[in-house]
């Protein structure tokens, strides 16, 4: 696809690059036919400063060689290559698809270091000390950005080294995460729930559920109000793994504690992202990376 | 003539019409060197022997498990016999360039184009391969004459043993360069099994090629046209500079006399005007005609006219080593020698010594160990479960040892603050490792906002230790 809004770029820089190309020829042309007269001491003729002169030695054939052979390799190069314009040159060179060869290349040479990890079972690799050292290294360049350097996460990010799973835990439900990714959505439910006052009363309910701080009679006013939310957190509020909705009765709170920021949640919902690794990591790597995220949590 | 002294006028002499017209093009005429031998032939051949047992002998030279002198780019250690240097040691490479450069200056200051004439590579292997085209073809006229001869059997026979000769070496020479990035044993093995990997067999002829190019053809050419160093070489020269030059005072007017006869008394100078100057030059000047960016400064006309004047009994040094100053004012050699320790000479040696003492003590007391500390960002500061706060940083411990070390970590900077969880780090032999770091402090302690922390790393048996500076924020 072309950058240029309209053609006549295209063959504007076609025509200059062409047209400079042939003016380099023309101009080796003109001058090799050129002769000049030779002066007696080999200089130009010209005298400064009372004895400084310039010599007028001819320049090497091989250096015309060369000059020549720059020319040729020119038209040969954009025969193959993108450059005149917004042709694409036989060989249909882009530079994204360099990229892909490599990275398709680099793949295949890793493919036999992985092949020994393809068959076992995640469990298996968790206590192959090399495989870890692999899984550590895929783990540092691609999951620590977000879960952290020690894989403890942060705000919005799971810790993965604790045994609270939105999805699951099992080496299973781990590679889903990571081959497909998460679409965590909580949507505002401050209209089913009621008025803000009813609001507060289930962020107050939903905090007594963990044995957390709250206002007692807030929570008791709140718990009739909370079947809105059972519908995806479970009547018991213990959260349902198949819809990644979280367990409220646990003392882990990925998006912060506290009266406000359940309200805030209550209020606006949550979308909470993992991004799917199947087309930045090969199955192979995946492989290995569940096992070392599983063994976090599994030591 | 009642001219304003101020102002000069420079005559413009016309080139005259009857000069023959010619292209701007030529091709280049070969130049035969002839055979010499003197002092400055054996100097040259000395330094040819030196660089070249130096380069073709360091890659044989083993270390250890490992050979001495190995740039492994795939792993990225540099191996100069004890030392492992990290690409983070390029400030070594470039201490040694500046030296390099500062070293160029002094001797060229005292004595020109001494690089040009003895150590550059096109000199060396330019006189190494006209050795193998002597020993062939034979001496000056013998290979003019063979180039003049019509085709026959002796003609192709000579000169395919010639260039099959040279093309040995030069495949010898892009061998020996591959060897200082692969190990040369290795290399040596994988070839005769054919097992060398494409690029390096790609570099072998590469370089090979080069060798035989410039060293077999070219010569003189990339001297007089591709060579930047012979066009700003001049620039360094003053007029106490030791160049290659004839005493015209001594010399002119040439001319060929009979050998008992005496010059003065037939009006000429020392110069008999045999040739043997131009016909020894291997870049083809006539160094009567004075100092010439051409010149190499190779010293072979000195020693050929050295012979000349032996032969007819005159004394020595109408083509010599001298200044121009000692030419102008007509110096003895004592009034020359002492010029050569003027200021700027004496300023270049005082720098260049204090540079390369300074480059020995600094590799003397390298630490062998470095560390690079990175803050994670993507977690600002986290509130443990032990009642802590906590930031966490990637280590990554870059061993320059060849042995496994063990080292602790310490940090000091905040109240109370302390590395959780981290017993020894184990790293192995020139092994670069990333190693996930923990520091704590107790909640409360200390303010919101950034503050600054110093990790201490320690080899357990004491021998590096260094410091590394970081940050550690506390959230409001």
């Amino acid at each position: 696809m072309s950058d240029f809004i309209h053609n006549f770029w295209s063959v504007y820089i076609t025509a200059i690059t062409l047209g400079g190309i042939f003016a380099c020829a023309l101009l080796l042309w003109a001058t090799s036919r050129k002769k000049v007269a030779a002066s007696a001491d080999n200089t130009t003729g010209h005298v400064w400063d009372e004895d400084l002169r310039e010599m007028n030695n001819p320049l090497p054939l091989w250096w015309v060689g060369l000059f020549i052979l720059t020319i040729l390799f020119s038209f040969a190069y954009f025969y193959f290559y993108p450059g005149l314009g917004t042709a694409a040159g036989s060989y249909g060179w882009t530079s994204s698809g360099q990229y892909q060869q490599e990275v398709a290349k680099a793949n295949e040479a890793l493919k036999p270091l992985y092949a020994k990890y393809d068959g076992r079972p995640p469990e298996d690799l968790a206590k192959d000390p090399k495989a870890m050292a692999i899984g550590e290294r895929l783990f540092m360049n691609h999951c620590a950005q977000c879960h952290g350097s020690d894989a403890r996460g942060s705000k919005g990010f799971p810790n993965l080294t604790d045994a609270d799973w939105l999805y699951g835990g099992t080496p299973d439900k781990i590679k889903e995460t990571l081959t497909q990714g998460r679409m965590g959505v909580m949507p505002p439910m401050a209209a089913a729930v009621g008025t803000p006052d009813d609001v507060k009363n289930v962020a107050h309910y939903v905090l007594s559920l963990s044995g957390s701080p709250h206002d007692s009679l807030r929570a008791s006013l709140g718990k009739s109000k909370f079947g809105a939310c059972a519908a995806c957190h479970g009547n018991d509020g213990k959260g349902n793994q198949a819809m990644g909705a979280p367990n409220l009765t646990d003392k882990i709170w990925l998006h912060g504690w506290g009266e406000e920021t359940i309200v805030s949640m209550v209020n606006n919902g949550k979308t909470n992202q993992m991004p799917a690794q199947k087309d930045r990591l090969t199955e192979s790597q995946i492989h290995v990376l569940t096992g070392y995220v599983w063994s976090l949590s599994n030591r | 003539m009642s001219e304003d002294p101020l102002r000069k006028t420079i005559p413009i002499q016309p080139v005259t019409a009857d000069g023959e017209m010619v292209s701007l093009y030529a091709a280049s005429k070969k130049i035969y060197p002839r055979t010499v031998q003197g002092l400055f032939a054996r100097w040259r051949w000395g330094f040819v022997f030196l660089t070249q047992l130096v380069f073709y002998g360091l890659p044989w030279i083993e270390w250890g498990q490992r050979q001495a002198v190995l740039f492994d780019l795939g792993a990225r250690r540099f191996y100069v016999f004890g030392l492992v240097l990290y690409p983070q040691d390029f400030i070594y490479l470039t201490g040694l360039l500046v030296i390099s450069a500062l070293a160029l200056f002094l001797f060229t200051a005292v004595a020109g184009r001494l690089w040009c004439g003895y150590a550059c590579p096109q000199t060396v292997y330019s006189e190494v391969f006209m050795w193998i085209e002597r020993k062939v073809e034979g001496d000056r006229s013998a290979r003019m004459r063979l180039d003049e001869a019509d085709f026959s059997l002796e003609k192709l026979v000579k000169k395919w043993y010639k260039h099959i000769l040279w093309i040995g070496l030069s495949i010898w020479t892009g061998f020996t360069f591959v060897g200082y990035f692969t190990p040369i044993r290795d290399l040596g093995l994988a070839f005769f099994t054919t097992q060398m990997g494409s690029w390096e067999v790609f570099w072998v002829f590469f370089y090979g090629f080069a060798t035989y190019g410039n060293a077999g053809f070219m010569r003189e050419q990339v001297c007089m046209y591709m060579c930047p160093y012979a066009r700003f070489q001049s620039a360094m020269f003053d007029h106490d500079t030791l160049i290659v030059t004839y005493d015209p005072q001594r010399g002119e007017p040439r001319g060929a006399r009979a050998r008992k006869a005496d010059p003065k008394a037939m009006g000429l100078g020392d110069c008999v005007d045999c040739t043997l100057c131009v016909q020894v030059c291997p870049t083809g000047i006539d160094i009567r005609n004075g100092l010439q960016y051409e010149c190499i400064g190779c010293g072979a006309c000195i020693d050929v006219c050295d012979t000349v004047m032996d032969k007819l009994g005159y004394a020595r040094g109408l083509v010599k080593y001298t200044t121009q100053n000692a030419i102008d004012h007509q110096w003895t050699s004592q009034q020359t020698w002492r010029r050569v320790l003027r200021p700027r000479v004496l300023i270049y040696s005082a720098i260049l010594l204090s540079l390369c003492v300074g480059l020995l003590v600094s590799l003397g007391l390298r630490q062998t160990l470095k560390v690079d500390v990175i803050r994670d960002r993507a977690s600002l500061a986290r509130i443990t479960e032990y009642g802590t706060i906590e930031n966490i940083y990637r280590f990554q411990f870059m061993n320059a040892t060849e042995e496994i070390q063990r080292y602790r970590v310490r940090v000091s900077g905040l109240e109370g603050i302390e590395v959780r969880d981290l017993p020894e780090v184990e790293v192995g032999p020139a092994e670069s490792r990333g190693v996930v770091v923990h520091a704590d402090i107790p909640y409360g302690s200390a303010s919101a906002g950034s503050h600054k922390i110093l990790f201490a790393i320690e080899s357990i048996d004491g021998r590096s230790s260094i410091q590394e500076k970081s940050v550690f924020l506390v959230p409001r």
